[in-house]
């Protein structure tokens, strides 16, 4: 009789609980939007850091960044992503975040009334999150090896970035955005790249207009919407960037 | 489940037992048709079973011969041409981690992930890490050969493991009281890290330096709706040691 009364009460007390949990994590998520403590932890020619400066501009959040020397990590860096010692981080109120793709999300998920970077609809949400997972697996392996590529190496290489950005191209088809209308998870997550285009093809000997009108034309949208703009660097920047890179590993 | 007994000093004894019951798991007749097209040896094809079963959701399962694609996968997934590919309602979500978002947030029975942001920014993070780092790293230490290359790839397989290791400490499965995403993410390891351990004649999750994890496998794999989706150990087991030595004649009849 005993253990039945007290189960009952338990039952009754967990029901409470998960109630208060519920009512606690909207009020907590409306007291998290009106905190200011966002950090994020970057590396100016990042195009993955890029992604994080975009999202954070759109969602018209202020932060603090601080620029990290990737050859000489800071230890909040090392403190805040133990297992993979990289930027980006965003640091919400003290907890970390990894992965831009991830970061992004999570952006998306707490400032969830502005600018939603993720449509509404689970089949246009994970056709999203498809498109954004193939750049990630792409886009910067591809352009690593056409950089710092010889030969026949980068030849190939050069092919593969080609056809990446063509199907890209043909993912955008005729729309304004990969996010319709206005700028989504995709664009986020492509157009930083196109910052690093001059240095593919600088360094690769092509262009990339000739063979991706549509896709440079979608590119130069987005650099017209001063979220995107103020976010990215310049490519000569960069470039002078990747210079110094090569000449540091004897390419 | 769960009881509580009040001992004299007034501390409360929870004892948790392995016997989940996923019996509220009922198929429901207004989903949609879904296909999976997969194959059974893939972990990754099963996750997206267990989350199918997990939700309840129906579903039909193609068998896919990877080393014979047919024109179905082909134009479902022409991008990476790769199993699993969901079918609902002959729209395609590929790409396992995709599927599972698209499972969690299509039916919301039972959800997969957790509620709060950042819980689940954690599960996500953790997800990638173990398909990234874990699954590859146990796929190099089952291939190395030499005795040198052998204890490296080990190592580093293990320090991937001690990594989930921390994440599983005090909780009974990796989504809490309930199996998660995460769970299913992981839940290669009771069968599929068995069969590898063995093909690759290696030790990785050895349960003195892996108590919790190993513990959380042989609690994972006695879930029936687990249990069920597993392919035969025997099949699973001549196909690594086929891939094996296929790897290896290709390896020493490079020039």
């Amino acid at each position: 009789c005993w253990i039945s009364g007290q189960a009952l009460l338990g039952s009754s007390r967990i029901i409470f609980s998960v109630l208060i949990k519920n009512l606690r994590e909207r009020d907590l998520q409306t007291v998290r939007q009106m905190e200011d403590n966002v950090v994020l932890l970057d590396f100016w020619p990042s195009s993955f850091g890029m992604r994080v400066r975009i999202a954070l501009a759109e969602k018209g959040i202020k932060y603090e960044s601080h620029e990290e020397n990737l050859l000489d990590k800071s230890p909040l860096l090392v403190e805040m992503n133990p297992v993979h010692k990289l930027i980006p981080v965003l640091i919400h109120n003290g907890k970390p975040i990894c992965e831009s793709l991830i970061i992004l999300q999570y952006i998306d998920e707490v400032w969830h009334d502005k600018s939603p970077l993720l449509p509404s609809d689970p089949c246009k949400r994970s056709q999203a999150r498809f498109w954004a997972d193939y750049i990630d697996k792409k886009i910067y392996s591809i352009g690593k090896r056409v950089m710092m590529g010889k030969g026949e190496e980068q030849e190939v290489a050069k092919k593969e970035l080609i056809e990446c950005l063509k199907t890209l191209e043909g993912e955008l088809g005729d729309k304004l955005y990969f996010g319709g209308e206005t700028i989504g998870l995709v664009d986020v997550a492509l157009v930083p790249f196109y910052t690093w285009f001059y240095s593919y093809e600088t360094c690769g000997n092509f262009s990339i207009e000739a063979e991706c009108p549509k896709l440079v034309a979608w590119a130069k949208r987005c650099m017209e919407r001063e979220t995107i703009s103020k976010s990215l660097p310049d490519p000569h920047k960069i470039y002078s960037f990747v210079l110094q890179l090569k000449q540091k590993l004897g390419k | 489940t769960h009881t509580h007994t009040k001992t004299e000093n007034k501390v409360h004894v929870i004892i948790y037992t392995t016997e989940v019951d996923y019996s509220f798991c009922r198929f429901d007749c207004n989903m949609g048709e879904v296909k999976v097209i997969g194959s059974r040896k893939s972990q990754f094809c099963t996750r997206v079973e267990w989350a199918l079963k997990l939700k309840g959701v129906a579903y039909e399962y193609l068998e896919e011969d990877l080393r014979n694609k047919s024109p179905l996968l082909l134009k479902f997934n022409p991008v990476h041409k790769k199993v699993p590919v969901l079918l609902h309602d002959g729209e395609p979500i590929v790409e396992s981690l995709v599927i599972l978002e698209y499972i969690d947030e299509k039916w919301k029975e039972n959800p997969l992930l957790p509620q709060e942001p950042y819980e689940r920014a954690m599960a996500r993070c953790w997800a990638k890490f173990v398909d990234e780092k874990c699954v590859f790293g146990a796929w190099d230490a089952c291939r190395a050969e030499g005795e040198e290359e052998k204890e490296k790839a080990i190592g580093s397989a293990q320090e991937s493991i001690a990594f989930l290791e921390k994440q599983i400490e005090g909780k009974i499965f990796f989504g809490g009281e309930q199996i998660g995403f995460l769970d299913l993410v992981v839940g290669w390891i009771p069968l599929w890290l068995g069969v590898m351990e063995e093909a690759g004649g290696m030790k990785l999750l050895e349960a003195e330096k892996f108590p919790c994890l190993h513990e959380w496998a042989q609690n994972f794999i006695k879930i029936p709706l687990i249990k069920e989706c597993l392919p035969p150990r025997e099949e699973l087991a001549n196909y690594f040691q086929a891939s094996l030595s296929y790897l290896r004649s290709l390896a020493a009849n490079k020039p």
